[in-house]
């Protein structure tokens, strides 16, 4: 009896028709798509984008030269030189990021000490000549003071859980 | 209208023809132009996406409706690959082969009642013959690739093909039986009546064995073995590049539009009124035939955008089993209730 019920079921095409109710119904709800550039996913106040550093409220950076992110950073894609300042403090002179070698893991914003080295939330970044992908000191400050609001915001978000 | 048929009747018989062929031809292809489209949108939309809404015209979006003519412009400039061990002639003439055909059968195809190019009273037979030498296309595209898998797809899709229209054919000679005849136009005359009075009724098994063997037919999903991509990269047209390659999808395309029309004119009816018959009749006599055959052509073609989005391929032999052991047999069976309730005079249809 079962295999007469199943013939008959599979002469009807009922499963199949089962289906196309499922994605015929499917047709008619809201499509989940983000139009990207003028919508765009929140972001998570931890998002590893592209690096800064940061600076006191005073105008002095925050870098000291302890070099723990070039030692932590597994893809060797920090090199940072350095020497004391006619004041006598230790900053760098060199501080490069090779964004090609860098996998965004973080490791070098968790090590830092004085927070200074960050990833902040921008993801839209390109390079068009060779060599634009070695984040210099210079850019890097530069996005640090062009953002430092929204990282110090974000930094303040999380104060509490790292 | 005297006066344009004056004009016409002066022009040139070669110029005639052309334009003739331009009527057809040219929404035909606009038809498969926009049918990518449509099957992009459809799919994501029963996929949960949107499908292409950037590309439009003048500026304005018009929800990507510019799409496939940007596709067009850019299969256009790419450059025709041709593979140093492929025959060269015929790999070149596959693909003309393909669209050849599947364009050809417009010729017969009756839109409205009189309105057919070429009215020849073996039109099923002519229509026949030619979308089975499509599959030459494939065979020769396959072979003259100089490539396995473009082999290999060539073979397995020859192979369905073949398996199909055997089925596709004993479908057909229900239909024969049941209307008499194998001119198209009295073919669609004989459902007259109205909504029961169409074919899909009586030869039920038949009409949903002849769309989906018409889906194998065109090697779509679920039947699109020939070019399953996980197992052979894209089967028979791997080496095809820029306009060759898009040649074979519109082929693909025009062939799946005839069977969809096909598929109307014979099971429900062409450009019959659904509402022949009853009290609605009246109302919707302003409405043109060949609206009516658009509208039911529109619902096949659907239907194979519908079935791409829901069924997964089917294996190989499962595809076999399919057509040798069950739609063959159900349709020789059929024939036989066809012809005898033909000879009985069965009411409603045949009386």
């Amino acid at each position: 009896m079962k295999t007469v019920i199943n013939y008959i079921r599979s002469l009807f095409l009922f499963e199949l028709l089962r289906g196309l109710t499922l994605t015929g119904r499917y047709m008619w709800t809201k499509s989940f798509t983000l139009q990207y550039p003028e919508e765009k996913a929140p972001v998570s106040p931890r998002f590893r984008g592209l690096h800064a550093l940061r600076r006191y409220p005073n105008g002095e950076e925050r870098c000291i030269a302890c070099k723990l992110c070039e030692a932590v950073c597994p893809a060797l894609a920090i090199t940072i030189e350095a020497e004391p300042r006619s004041d006598g403090s230790r900053r760098t002179t060199r501080y490069d990021i090779d964004l090609f070698k860098c996998i965004f893991c973080g490791f070098c914003e968790e090590s830092c000490p004085v927070d200074s080295i960050v990833e902040t939330r921008v993801y839209e970044y390109h390079f068009e000549q060779r060599g634009e992908q070695i984040m210099t000191k210079e850019k890097l400050l530069a996005i640090g003071d062009k953002y430092e609001e929204q990282l110090a915001e974000d930094r303040l978000a999380q104060a509490g859980v790292r | 209208m005297e006066i344009l048929i004056a004009l016409w009747d002066a022009l040139p018989l070669v110029v005639q023809i052309v334009l003739q062929i331009v009527a057809i031809m040219g929404p035909v292809l606009i038809l498969v132009a926009y049918y990518t489209y449509a099957e992009r949108k459809i799919i994501g939309h029963m996929q949960v996406r949107m499908g292409p809404n950037r590309v439009g015209f003048f500026g304005f979006r018009l929800m990507g409706l510019g799409q496939p003519i940007a596709d067009a412009v850019k299969l256009m400039f790419k450059e025709i690959i041709i593979p140093s061990g492929a025959n060269k002639f015929l790999f070149l003439s596959a693909p003309v082969l393909a669209i050849a055909t599947a364009l050809a059968a417009w010729a017969v195809f009756p839109f409205d009642a009189g309105l057919v190019l070429a009215d020849i009273n073996a039109g099923l037979l002519y229509i026949l013959a030619l979308t089975s030498l499509g599959v030459y296309g494939v065979i020769i595209a396959g072979w003259a690739s100089n490539s396995k898998y473009a082999l290999l797809g060539a073979m397995r899709s020859a192979a369905q093909i073949v398996a199909y229209e055997i089925a596709m054919g004993f479908a057909l000679v229900g239909v024969l039986i049941a209307s008499g005849s194998l001119d198209l136009g009295a073919i669609v005359e004989a459902q007259s009546g109205g909504l029961i009075h169409w074919f899909w009724l009586p030869l039920l098994p038949l009409f949903l064995i002849y769309f989906i063997s018409g889906v194998a037919e065109t090697n779509r999903a679920p039947f699109d073995v020939a070019e399953g991509e996980s197992e052979i990269v894209a089967g028979f047209h791997v080496e095809y590049s820029g306009m060759t390659f898009a040649v074979f999808f519109m082929a693909e395309y025009a062939n799946m539009i005839l069977i969809a029309a096909l598929t109307a004119l014979m099971f429900l009816g062409g450009w019959l009124s659904p509402f022949q018959g009853t009290a609605l009749e009246s109302w919707f006599a302003w409405v043109p035939g060949i609206i009516w055959l658009l509208a039911k052509t529109f619902f096949f073609m659907f239907c194979f955008l519908w079935f791409r989005a829901t069924f997964p391929r089917y294996r190989y032999d499962q595809i076999m089993r399919l057509g040798w052991k069950v739609f063959i047999p159900i349709t020789i069976v059929w024939i036989v209730v066809v012809a005898l309730m033909k000879v009985y005079e069965a009411p409603i249809w045949f009386s």
